[in-house]
């Protein structure tokens, strides 16, 4: 759906979604990565669900929210990328209890 | 814009004020067959029914007036049968939950200051027994793990609970067509005037005739008492909270100031001011709270704060509720009191029946009267 635009430039960067690795580049939000990678859903709603993915990319939405490094209800749009992240898609309510464990 | 049918401007039972307490008592009187009309200020009002913590909570309540503490008791006990009935009226779930409460304390001074208030309580004549435990950490931990190490201990009641409170009055509104509640919105009341059988209410909207006048407009119940004698001293405290996003659900047990939603947002509550109508929300006040919810419970620390505001609580000087009737103007009532949510049940289930019956007995309702406010100072 996305596509980067010539002029784009940046370094590499590998990240990795639900353990899957992916590569994008710096200056990359995390919102914006996922996006150039082809994905379009991040996270199932914590009512009803639903799937979910990047939409304002400003930080008033809160569509993209996903899980970084262990911490849930992250703004991937907010984020900038960085080498080596852990990404995971976030499926209903941040878990807290289990992050701080 | 027309009205499709116009309004009447004759009632048997008026009552003033449409937040938890005015609706929840229009809807034990409409339930009884009793034409009710609500005249309501509307969402302009100072509305402690949008901006309350949502506890039923009986645990700390009533010490200096025992007679409190089973009003208290009792509300809680007509919980499930109340929610149960908005639930079949309406198909909302208020989401009560009785799981049992906690008040946590952060040192051993607070503990021992916790357990001689409950000692004190629970000591005094006609008290109405409930059981209460007094816990050290070890033992609060075990029952609610997140708790951090600078708990000292906790007081445990187990009547303790809490509800949605905004789905609460979504269903008390809801189910006032239901009942044949005439509710009117935007309905500010200016006069009560007494006449020979009744009242005539007056606001920039018009007039209205009514058999019985119910005044429960919170703060608004100063300005309104003294035109059908009655004295209601009340004024505004102002209470801050905090709400977190939502989480999975981590708290299984409401403490008085903090609580998770049935939603999920972690609620905190912590403050009492009292500053006149101000509802501006202050950073001392609300880092404060934070920093005393972060060491009750650490795992907060790492949540997003979404939303911070402040609403009044409706407190009379010693903090009890007022239920009076107008010994000059009979048919004329008053209810209010800062525990709308608690009491609701009470107020559905008890107060209307009274207010249509007539009377509140003086021998259960002679202690909530304000002519507790007019004893001289020194005898």
């Amino acid at each position: 759906m996305f596509r980067r635009l010539p002029e784009a430039r940046g370094e590499p960067l590998n990240f990795t979604l639900d353990g899957k690795p992916f590569s994008a580049r710096s200056g990359d939000s995390v919102a914006a990565a996922l996006l150039a990678a082809g994905i379009e859903t991040c996270r199932a709603t914590p009512v009803s669900g639903a799937p979910r993915g990047p939409y304002c990319m400003m930080g008033v939405c809160f569509e993209c929210l996903v899980t970084i490094d262990g911490v849930g209800n992250r703004q991937g749009c907010l984020i900038p990328l960085s080498e080596g992240m852990r990404i995971e898609t976030q499926q209903g309510a941040r878990a807290i209890a289990q992050e701080v464990a | 814009m027309v009205a499709k049918t116009p309004a009447s401007n004759e009632t048997d039972i008026a009552v003033i004020g449409g937040g938890l307490v005015g609706s929840a008592i229009a809807w034990g009187l409409g339930r009884l067959g009793h034409a009710v009309t609500v005249l309501d200020e509307g969402d302009i009002a100072y509305r402690a029914s949008r901006g309350n913590f949502a506890l039923v909570w009986v645990q700390s309540k009533g010490l200096g007036m025992p007679e409190y503490a089973g009003w208290t008791k009792a509300s809680a006990e007509q919980w499930p049968g109340f929610a149960a009935a908005l639930h079949e009226e309406t198909g909302l779930d208020v989401r009560y939950e009785q799981p049992g409460g906690f008040i946590l304390c952060l040192s051993e001074a607070e503990l021992e200051a916790r357990r001689d208030a409950m000692m004190r309580l629970h000591n005094q004549p006609a008290m109405v027994k409930y059981p209460y435990e007094i816990l050290d950490h070890a033992e609060t931990k075990r029952r609610m793990p997140a708790i951090g190490p600078d708990v000292a201990g906790s007081s445990f009641c187990p009547l303790d609970g809490h509800v949605n409170s905004l789905r609460l009055f979504r269903a008390l509104h809801q189910s006032f067509s239901r009942h044949g509640i005439d509710y009117r919105p935007e309905h500010d009341v200016q006069t009560i005037t007494p006449l020979a059988d009744g009242f005539e209410i007056i606001g920039a909207w018009g007039r209205l005739k009514a058999g019985k006048v119910v005044l429960a407009a919170g703060l608004g119940n100063a300005r309104l008492g003294p035109m059908v004698g009655l004295h209601v001293p009340v004024k505004p405290s102002k209470g801050q909270i905090i709400v977190t996003e939502k989480a999975a659900p981590f708290l299984p047990h409401p403490v008085v100031t903090i609580r998770q939603t049935d939603e999920g947002g972690v609620m905190i509550g912590d403050s009492q001011e009292d500053l006149g109508f101000n509802t501006v929300v202050t950073n001392p006040v609300i880092s404060t709270m934070a920093e005393r919810a972060v060491r009750m419970f650490p795992v907060l620390g790492g949540l997003n704060v979404v939303r911070t505001w402040s609403a009044l609580r409706v407190m009379t000087e010693d903090g009890f509720p007022i239920y009076d009737q107008s010994a000059s103007y009979p048919g004329a009532f008053v209810a209010t009191c800062h525990s709308g949510v608690t009491l609701a049940a009470n107020h559905a289930l008890t107060i209307a029946p009274l207010i249509a019956a007539g009377m509140f007995p003086e021998d259960r309702f002679g202690v909530f009267s304000a002519r507790r406010f007019h004893v001289p100072a020194a005898a």
